[in-house]
């Protein structure tokens, strides 16, 4: 009967169709919308994500998110490498700064500045150049996006000079950091010369990175560091949830994204809701009919169902479709969107959801299905 | 042991039934005793209003009665669930109705096939069964067609064709012809006698149309939710001068 139930739902072209558009409209938003959410929120922690070699973050205790760092004295250095279980510890500066090209181009930029020994904290992605390359004098490396954003339509090259608070800076490489939040330019530089480039003098250390000794758990270092330096000591897996946390907590993020979503959501129940009742209603005679002959209503119910699953499924299918190619092509062309993907748990949770829309809309038309008198086939 | 109840498909006595509360409430069905044989076709006539349709939904198990006793086919109606009258409908009950009530979306054969397939026989068998059904009706090249590019008798053959397919015991038509024209009606007539019958069933048919009694082999007359008397055409033809 399941045959006979979608050849019905087929026959009315327009109404199916309808349905199929709104469960595909509700599908391809929440997605879209998710999955930039989720996207914006990981680049609230890029930062300590870039920085693998690390896994204890040690920073003032007032500090709250890694976007606002608030400096350390210097002697905190040697303190945190006297913890036992440190197996070693490095500064680490983080600042914004404003940057020139010689075109006259004017960013903000994040610049992080890494221990002028070990270089430690960048990434290991470079796409031009090596990370030895920032051992030279005024060296710098930049992100791509931020290198498209100085230079707009010029291939990713190194050789060119920036200015950065006047002070003259070289791009010796290019290195795929993940965008952050506060800015789409990342630069990576020494930290004798990040202090210098922020006129921040010479003591200013944001960020103390610490990796914790073989076989030492990383929290267990971790509380030991705050315990003996009386300073916010946190592994990276911590420090990545504070900042996100921060985010969800301090911005209009989760509001503005979530007010889509749930209007997504509701837009969705509503449409596929109500045209789903209609068709019913139009076609109740035909259910009437079928009930007359010896059609159960239970059989009838999951014929209804049947029908909404059929819109469910293939609305769902088209909206997952259509939001797969959005994400598997704009991110690659738009830094705005860069490093964003269509998250398997979107996925699933708005499979969800349509399967909320179906149901609901059975739920709606149901009692019509299984309250219509069988009686009312023999009347005009 | 043979008695006359052995022929009885449909056998109702006293039935009452009303609409509505209070004020606007009808009494429809006054005490109403109707039966019908297997392998006749049993009429019923009579004014609009005066309860025809309301009493065939008794008899075809689709409307509940207020008051009397309803056997048929040896079951009494009354003590069945709405679920178990559903499978008794699909299981021995075919209808047709004056508004034929096709599934639009759905070509004649697959219209025919619904109550093979509502039974659980493949789409495949339920369709061949349709489409020899259609074949017998004279519509063998129209097989394939959807009813809004059927005329009006094609449709009506293809209501029948669904009414029979499943080989009911009993055949229950209301105004069969009343969308028809007359020389459509008598072929329609003439097809549902002929594939009525022929399966020892017993065939009731309500309808305002006096130039089909002779096909009747009974015909009950109702006025005000009764019967008011029983002819038998070829017996009030005998006795005729
Ligand atoms: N569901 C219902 N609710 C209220 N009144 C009803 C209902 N069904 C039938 N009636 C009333 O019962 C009476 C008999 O109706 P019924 O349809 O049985 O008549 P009928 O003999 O078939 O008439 P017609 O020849 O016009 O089809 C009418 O007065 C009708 O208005
Ligand atoms: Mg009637």
């Amino acid at each position: 009967m399941y045959r006979v139930a979608l050849r019905m739902l087929l026959g009315d072209k327009t109404k199916c169709l309808g349905l199929v558009f709104g469960v595909a409209f509700s599908t391809l938003l929440v997605c879209q919308q998710m999955s930039i959410f989720f996207g914006l929120l990981g680049r609230a922690s890029s930062v300590v994500n870039d920085v693998r070699e690390a896994d204890i973050w040690v920073m003032d205790p007032s500090v709250k998110t890694i976007d606002v760092p608030y400096p350390l004295r210097a002697l905190e250095l040697p303190r945190v490498r006297g913890v036992e279980g440190v197996a070693w510890a490095v500064p680490f500066f983080k600042a914004t700064v404003q940057v020139r090209t010689h075109q006259g181009m004017l960013e903000n930029a994040i610049i992080l500045g890494i221990d002028d020994a070990s270089l430690v904290g960048v990434p290991d992605a470079f796409v031009v150049g090596s990370i030895d390359d920032l051992a030279e004098p005024d060296a710098i490396a930049v992100n791509p996006a931020g290198f498209r954003l100085l230079f707009p339509g010029e291939e990713l090259d190194v050789g060119r000079e920036l200015e950065l608070n006047d002070s003259r800076a070289k791009i010796v490489a290019i290195v795929d950091a993940a965008p952050a939040f506060a800015a789409n330019l990342t630069i990576y530089t020494r930290y004798s010369l990040a202090t210098q480039y922020t006129n921040n003098g010479r003591n200013q250390l944001s960020f103390i990175l610490a990796k914790s000794a073989d076989g030492t758990p990383p929290e267990v270092v971790a509380e030991r560091i705050a315990a003996r330096t009386g300073l916010k000591s946190v592994t990276s897996q911590q420090l990545r949830r504070e900042s996100i946390m921060y985010v969800l907590a301090n911005t209009g993020i989760p509001v503005s994204f979530g007010t889509v979503v749930i209007l997504g959501a509701i837009i969705g129940v509503a449409i596929v809701g109500l045209t789903f009742n209609q068709f019913v209603m139009e076609n109740i005679k035909q259910y009437a009919a079928l009930k007359a002959i010896g059609v159960r209503n239970v059989k009838l119910l999951f014929m209804t169902l049947g029908q909404a699953a059929f819109v469910g499924v293939i609305g769902y299918g088209i909206g997952l479709g259509i939001a797969a190619l959005f994400f598997s092509t704009v991110p690659k062309k738009s830094d705005a969107l860069r490093g964003f993907y269509l998250l398997p748990e979107v996925a699933v949770g708005v499979a969800i959801l349509a399967a909320v829309i179906v149901i609901l809309s059975t739920l709606i038309s149901m009692r019509r299905v299984l309250t219509v008198d069988p009686a009312t086939v023999f009347r005009g | 042991m043979t008695t006359a109840t052995d022929t009885l498909a449909v056998r109702c006595t006293g039935i009452h039934k009303s609409f509505g509360e209070g004020e606007a409430r009808v009494h429809v069905l006054r005490g109403t005793d109707f039966d019908a044989r297997t392998g006749e076709m049993t009429f019923l006539v009579g004014p609009s209003g005066c309860g025809k349709t309301t009493l065939i939904s008794v008899l075809g198990a689709i409307l509940s009665c207020d008051d009397g006793e309803v056997d048929v086919l040896g079951h009494d109606l009354r003590a069945l669930s709405s679920g178990k009258l559903a499978d008794f409908r699909l299981a021995n009950l075919g209808f047709i109705f004056q508004q034929f009530n096709l599934l639009p979306a759905l070509s004649a054969t697959e219209n025919a096939s619904i109550p093979l397939v509502a039974r659980g026989e493949s789409v495949k068998a339920a369709e061949t069964s349709a489409r020899e059904m259609l074949e017998s009706l004279g519509m063998g090249d129209q097989v394939h067609k959807m009813p809004a590019q059927l005329s009006g008798g094609q449709q009506q053959r293809v209501a029948i064709a669904r009414a029979l397919v499943h080989s009911p015991r009993i055949l229950i038509c209301d105004e069969p012809t009343a969308s028809l024209d007359a020389a459509t009606g008598n072929t329609v007539m003439g097809l549902l006698r002929d594939a009525a019958l022929a399966g020892d069933r017993s065939v009731i048919i309500v309808t305002h149309d006096n130039r089909i009694f002779d096909f009747a082999d009974r015909i009950h007359h109702m006025a005000d939710g009764v019967i008011t008397h029983i002819e038998s055409p070829d017996s009030s033809r005998e006795d005729a001068p």
